[in-house]
C-alpha cells in the first residue's frame, strides 16, 4: 500500500493539466484515460488510481448529466494539480449547482432500493475532501483532493480519513 | 469499450455473462432491456455473472438494482455471480451485497435456485 512518488517538484508550483469538453458522455471515457495518466504521474497505487478516476468518473457524469443537462452547447472543465502532498482535481458545469449537503443519504433504508443518488456518497468515499462551489451564472465547480501520505498515515497509527469511510458504510 | 453480454439458459436458470463496462448511457441500457427481454420470456430465474465487468459507476450499480426490483417483482430471482474485488466492494460501502444474493460457484448458484423456489 506504499506510494511510490513521483519526481514531482517539491515547490508549491503545481504540475498542472486540464482539458474543456463539450458535454457529451462519450468524452467522460477519453477524461478516464487522462486521470489513469496524471495518477501514474502523482505516483499512486492501483487501487488508489482506481478510486480516484472513479470519483472523478461520478463528477463529470454530475457535470455533464445533472449540471450541464447533456446540453453540448454547455461545457465542461476538467483540471488536475498535483501539489507536492496532494493531487487536486477540478470539475466546472456551466449548470444552476446543487447543494452537497442536501443529498439523500443512499445507506437510509429508504433509500437502500433507490436506483439513483450514489454518485455523490462514492465521491465522498474516494476522496479525501469533497468541496462544492456555486458560481451565480456562471456554474458549479467541484474539488476532489487526494492526499499523498494518506496509507502512510495509517501504517503510522495516524488518522485515515479513508478507512473511516469504508468502516462507517459497510 | 463497451458492455458485452452473452446470454444462457441452464436448468431454466437465464445466466447473462456481462463483460466490460456497466456505466451511464450504453451499458445500462443494454442491461436494462435484456432483463425486460427476458422476463418478457417468462424467465424470471437470473444469474448476472460480473467476472469479465471491468468498471462499474452509480448508475450501473442503480441498474443492478433496478434489474433485481424488476425481477423480484415478477415473482423470480436475481443473483450475482463472480464479483470483482471492485464490485463487491462497491456493493460493501452501498450497502447493497447483503441485498444480493452472491456467489462464486456457477453450479451452485444455478441449484440455489431451486432450492429457494
Amino acid at each position: 500500500m506504499g506510494l511510490a512518488r513521483a519526481p514531482v517538484d517539491m515547490t508549491n508550483e503545481a504540475s498542472t493539466v486540464e482539458m474543456t469538453f463539450e458535454s457529451n458522455l462519450k468524452y467522460v471515457e477519453v477524461a478516464e484515460d487522462v486521470v489513469r495518466r496524471v495518477c501514474t504521474t502523482a505516483g499512486f497505487e492501483e487501487e488508489e488510481e482506481q478510486k480516484i478516476e472513479m470519483a472523478v468518473h461520478e463528477s463529470l457524469i454530475n457535470a455533464i448529466w445533472h449540471g450541464n443537462k447533456n446540453d453540448p452547447a454547455k461545457q465542461v472543465w476538467l483540471k488536475f494539480q498535483i501539489f507536492g502532498d496532494r493531487l487536486e482535481i477540478r470539475v466546472r458545469d456551466q449548470g444552476n449547482g446543487f447543494d452537497p449537503d442536501h443529498v439523500p443519504d443512499p445507506l437510509a433504508e429508504s433509500n437502500l432500493l433507490k436506483v439513483s443518488g450514489r454518485g455523490i456518497f462514492l465521491i465522498r468515499a474516494f476522496v479525501d475532501e469533497f468541496r462544492v462551489k456555486n458560481v451565480a451564472g456562471a456554474g458549479t465547480e467541484v474539488t476532489l483532493v487526494k492526499r499523498f501520505n494518506r496509507t502512510m498515515k495509517s501504517h503510522e497509527g495516524g488518522t485515515d480519513r479513508e478507512h473511516e469511510d469504508y468502516s462507517t458504510s459497510s | 469499450m463497451s458492455m458485452k453480454t452473452i446470454v444462457r439458459l441452464v436448468d431454466s436458470v437465464t445466466i447473462m455473462d456481462v463483460s466490460g463496462r456497466i456505466t451511464l448511457g450504453e451499458g445500462c441500457t443494454q442491461l436494462r432491456e435484456l432483463i425486460r427481454e427476458q422476463l418478457s420470456k417468462g424467465n424470471k430465474n437470473v444469474l448476472l455473472n460480473l467476472g469479465d465487468v471491468s468498471y462499474i459507476d452509480s448508475s450501473g450499480i442503480g441498474e443492478l438494482v433496478s434489474s433485481y426490483t424488476a425481477v423480484s417483482n415478477q415473482g423470480g430471482s436475481l443473483k450475482l455471480l463472480n464479483l470483482t474485488k471492485k464490485v463487491q466492494d462497491l456493493l460493501q460501502i452501498t450497502k447493497l451485497y447483503t441485498i444480493f444474493d452472491v456467489h462464486d460457484d456457477e453450479a451452485k448458484a444455478i441449484s440455489s435456485f431451486s432450492a429457494s423456489a
